[in-house]
């Protein structure tokens, strides 16, 4: 046996892959700003607005109806994105046997594309109002 | 070694998958490896759900009436405590990631995580669940 996999507080900074590397400070880096992105937008849609005030109408026509509150949802979107699936790569890495372990890897990355394009087209093809 | 957090020290008890040996470490990190997966969850649905603002409005104003109803406003408590939980204990596990010395500490920071989880999440729970008896009553 290795290096531990996991230290006391999570996974140890990984030494034997530059991509694991990089992954274990994208998903802190990215848990930085959604710390405040996700929790500023919970807040909002759930403290300050109530979600039965928030139609599709209101979105585009308060929410959304400015460039730097859309790129803003943008950024939280690619933080979610980076964030949400690399650590769902680590979970997959944890309890997907080997041999369907890049099959799996593959759907995960398929579906944050897929993710990735609706949210960017929404963000960018909704009329101003 | 700290007691009941470290990682397995035994090669005879090494399993094939990942496991603490017990203690609030190991309850700490599955509660944040469930909340993040249920949190991921609702992610997917939710880029879906604001998609539908451009392709299928009505269809989205429908999953609101969803969201806000009583049922979906349970749900949304249980998605924010997740939320919370997740947000709480990732800053505890990137505190000790950069301050390596703080995980003497580990087992305070997590009453702290759950201190600031019930000051702030059972008023946020009551804000959010509210219209559920104002509509009742």
């Amino acid at each position: 046996m290795s290096a531990p996999r996991y230290s006391l507080s999570g996974r140890p900074r990984p030494t034997g892959s530059t991509v694991d590397l990089y992954v274990w400070y994208a998903v802190r880096l990215s848990s930085l700003a959604l710390f405040v992105l996700a929790l500023a937008h919970f807040a909002m849609t759930h403290f300050v607005f109530d979600p039965a005030d928030q139609s599709a109408e209101w979105v585009r026509q308060t929410r959304w109806n400015s460039v730097a509150l859309r790129a803003l949802d943008w950024g939280m979107l690619m933080a979610v994105l980076v964030h949400g699936f690399l650590g769902m790569r680590t979970v997959l890495q944890d309890y997907v046997p080997s041999r369907v372990r890049s099959l799996s890897l593959g759907a995960l990355y398929l579906l944050a594309l897929i993710l990735f394009v609706l949210g960017t087209q929404v963000v960018i093809a909704l009329p101003f109002d | 070694m700290v007691r009941g957090s470290g990682p397995l020290a035994s090669p005879q008890k090494l399993r094939s998958y990942p496991s603490y040996r017990g203690g609030e470490g190991m309850a700490a990190w599955a509660f944040h490896r469930i909340s993040g997966i249920g949190v991921w969850l609702f992610i997917i649905l939710h880029v879906i759900d604001i998609w539908l603002i451009g392709a299928n409005p009505e269809a989205y104003d429908f999953l609101g009436q969803i969201y806000s109803s009583p049922p979906g406003r349970v749900a949304e408590t249980l998605l924010g405590a997740a939320l919370f939980y997740h947000a709480l204990n990732g800053m505890r596990i990137v505190v000790m990631d950069f301050w390596p010395a703080l995980t003497a500490y580990h087992r305070q920071l997590w009453r702290i995580v759950w201190i600031v989880f019930f000051a702030i999440g059972l008023p946020g729970a009551y804000i959010i669940l509210k219209p559920i008896w104002e509509v009742a009553g």
